[in-house]
């Protein structure tokens, strides 16, 4: 049907091609001429055959005026807004430029919060990326069909509960008296309080971001050839070593890749924190809640905002280079 | 070699931040708008507004902008009935979101909402709200005389609204930690409870410290913890950042704190009545109390927005939303205490014991107990403008807390 479909495209368009030439002073063909329509249609697909940069505008330019009317607009007002500031009284925007919301970004405060997140992104990436490795290798190169699928199923299985009731769970399960103490109490351990703090927002972030770095992992062990790791072996190399200088490299892209979903959503979380960290646990994202919510701060809210942003810009050059894109 | 650009990449976003971060600190040497002042506090904008010598008939409409559960079917579906203002309310989440939607006097499309003391003034003086003829509203007579012409919703003796309920906020602890009550707030600032404390996560919790210190540091001269100079403010600031190494968590939502007393991952806290009440009710051993020093608390007030579309149907409102029914069963709904003092017997029908438990029948001094929440503002009651603003409230709540 597609093939037939696209044959008569070309003839069509074969024929109002000739169909405009009259306009150039040559003779019309002697052929029983189709109607107006199918004319004006046939001219349409024609125009679009010859002209391939037509047809990628027309293709492309809805999802691009998309792309720049409602992500790049909306960005460049926040972009503009960073530079505002807001009545202290009636909360009203005064559109005067100002660089006092960052001047005030580069306070001790404010660093200590953009300094922790990042820390516990960065964290939270590394714990991933050990927990993932050996999963994603399992799955890609040692279990048959059957156990992959069921692997899959498990490793995808939290992604169906909602994100909230996962990390309530984890409330249940830290707190005092909780789920985790209790079982260390009962292995003679002696119970354990973890919960509202920075280890337990770093538990909670490691679980539920893990699917996001086995997935990208899996897919670039999958395609390393067995051939590779054959010769590593033929050519003496011992496991560890195989494992270091040929499917570590190999692998890297895809650890890059699972680094990026990692680092850049626990960048830009807000609700763990609020739910399970302590007293020292606020992120970039609950200060640019209570400007939003609490105190009606716009400006500050948006200068703050543009950190998480320059810090992913810089964080994907920094993911393009080590090749995290090659193989998209 | 790969292993060497990725460890360059890493070190090219480090060295970016910094850059990023030196730049910008090396480019903001301009002179900042941070900082209160302003204008000093004359009339209301609307305060000349005219108000209506009767009502009239009811437009059909009414929009309101409450907090949730101030706009329940019992008592709105009734009102629907008896007046044909059909209802739609949208739901604030917090005071300065309250005061957004009412920007440009409601935008012509908002009638009233139902704004707690902290935003009032912003409300006022930012002109959204106007004096409403509170001779219209026939309960307003039987309210509590406190309630009747408070300092946050009436100035110049003009009324920008009818007072709604109010409730204290309350020193919280666990019966199993303290085998009587505790008599002072100290206990929240005491080592011996460092790791068992929670506070909300709100920077009008400033105000609770201030309160505090009014009554331990007479000698700093606090006279209302809303109005707070430099010096007063830095000693309410201090005092937090004493306090934050010994919190275990600042509670956002009510149930967080619920939760944490329910496990005993803290054992004194400051609340409202609802977390009190709510945990009697599931059995822990707790209890709340207003100690010596006082409390601060909540009021909250119906305001008219400037460009109210139906004003006839707001009045209507207003009348309806003071009747002692309306009031008890908003009263028992929600948790706090009506305005108008003959709601109690009501509230004792519809839940036992429900007029003593929610204070409705306190006496006044239990009222003059609680500093209601109000926006701090440069301007101070006593005309100078050397205050503390909200907005450095906020910034100082990030750094406390940060």
């Amino acid at each position: 049907m597609g093939v037939r479909l696209d044959a008569d495209h070309r003839v069509k368009g074969g024929r109002s091609v000739t169909s405009t030439m009259p306009r150039e002073g040559r003779p019309a063909p002697d052929r029983p001429s189709p109607g107006m329509a199918g004319r004006g249609s046939a001219r349409i697909s024609a125009a679009l055959w010859r002209r391939t940069w037509l047809r990628a505008t027309l293709t492309l330019s809805p999802p691009l005026a998309w792309f720049l009317v409602i992500y790049l607009a909306s960005l460049l007002v926040m972009l503009v807004t960073a530079f505002w500031s807001v009545n202290p009284f009636t909360n009203a925007l005064e559109h005067t430029w100002t660089l006092a919301n960052f001047r005030e970004l580069f306070t001790g405060t404010y660093l200590s919060i953009i300094g922790r997140t990042i820390a516990m992104a960065a964290i939270v990436t590394v714990t991933d990326a050990v927990l993932a490795f050996p999963v994603a290798y399992y799955m890609a190169r040692i279990a048959t069909q059957r156990g992959r699928q069921l692997l899959f199923t498990a490793v995808l299985l939290p992604l169906w509960a909602s994100y909230i009731a996962r990390v309530y769970a984890w409330i249940v399960i830290l707190q005092k008296d909780g789920t985790l103490s209790w079982f260390f109490d009962k292995i003679g351990v002696g119970p354990v309080n973890i919960g509202y703090s920075n280890v337990a927002m770093w538990l909670v972030f490691s679980y539920i971001w893990l699917p996001f770095m086995i997935a990208p992992i899996y897919a670039a062990l999958e395609r390393i050839p067995d051939s590779l790791l054959e010769a590593s072996g033929d050519l003496g190399a011992r496991n560890w070593r195989t494992v270091r200088s040929v499917l570590l490299p190999l692998a890297l892209p895809g650890f890059a890749a699972g680094s990026i979903f990692t680092f850049s959503l626990t960048l830009g979380d807000f609700i763990t924190p609020l739910l399970v960290g302590g007293a020292n646990s606020n992120f970039i994202g609950n200060v640019i809640y209570a400007n939003i919510g609490t105190a009606n701060n716009l400006p500050f809210a948006a200068a703050l905002a543009i950190v998480p942003i320059v810090i992913m810009i810089c964080y994907l050059l920094g993911a393009r280079a080590a090749g995290a894109f090659r193989s998209m | 070699m790969k292993k060497r650009t990725w460890g360059g990449g890493l070190l090219a976003v480090v060295s970016a931040t910094l850059l990023a971060a030196g730049c910008g600190s090396a480019g903001n040497t301009s002179g900042g708008a941070s900082g209160g002042g302003g204008t000093g506090l004359g009339p209301p904008p609307q305060a000349d507004h005219a108000v209506p010598a009767s009502v009239g008939k009811g437009e059909g409409k009414l929009n309101l902008i409450a907090w949730e559960g101030y706009a329940q079917p019992q008592w709105v579906r009734p009102f629907e009935k008896a007046t044909g203002c059909q209802v739609s309310a949208k739901y604030g989440g917090s005071s300065s979101e309250m005061v957004s939607l009412m920007a440009d006097g409601g935008g012509g499309q908002y009638d009233m909402v139902s704004a707690s003391g902290d935003a009032d003034l912003r409300l006022i003086y930012g002109g959204d709200v106007k004096p409403v003829n509170i001779s219209l509203i026939e309960p307003w007579k039987d309210f509590h005389p406190f309630l009747k012409s408070p300092p946050f919703n009436t100035i110049g003796a003009k009324h920008y609204g009818v007072s709604l309920q109010f409730g204290p906020n309350v020193l919280l602890y666990s019966k199993k930690t303290f085998a009587s009550k505790p008599q002072s707030w100290s206990v929240l600032y005491d080592q011996a409870h460092a790791g068992k404390i929670t506070v909300p996560n709100n920077p009008i919790q400033i105000a609770d410290a201030a309160l505090f210190l009014s009554k331990v540091r007479p000698s700093l001269g606090i006279t209302d913890p809303y109005e707070l100079t430099q010096p007063q403010f830095d000693a309410a600031v201090t005092l937090l950042e004493r306090q934050h190494p010994m919190v275990k968590k600042y509670w956002d939502l009510a149930s967080q704190e619920i939760s944490l007393f329910e496990s005993g991952t803290t054992v004194v806290g400051a609340a409202w009545p609802y977390q009190t009440n709510t945990l009697i009710a599931a059995g822990s051993q707790v209890a709340d109390t207003i100690p010596r020093e006082g409390a601060t608390g909540w009021a909250d007030t119906w305001m008219l927005a400037t460009k109210a579309p139906h004003p006839n149907c707001a009045y209507k409102w207003m009348q309806w939303i003071t009747t002692p029914r309306v009031q008890a069963q908003q009263a028992v709904y929600f948790g706090e205490t009506p305005a108008n003092k003959l709601a109690c017997p009501i509230m004792d029908q519809l839940q036992k014991g429900a007029c003593a438990a929610y204070h409705a029948n306190a006496s006044e001094s239990y009222y003059n107990t609680i500093k209601f929440w109000k926006t701090p503002l440069a301007q101070c009651g006593n005309g100078k403008n050397n205050c503390v603003p909200f907005q450095q409230w906020v910034s100082a709540w990030t750094r406390i807390t940060g």
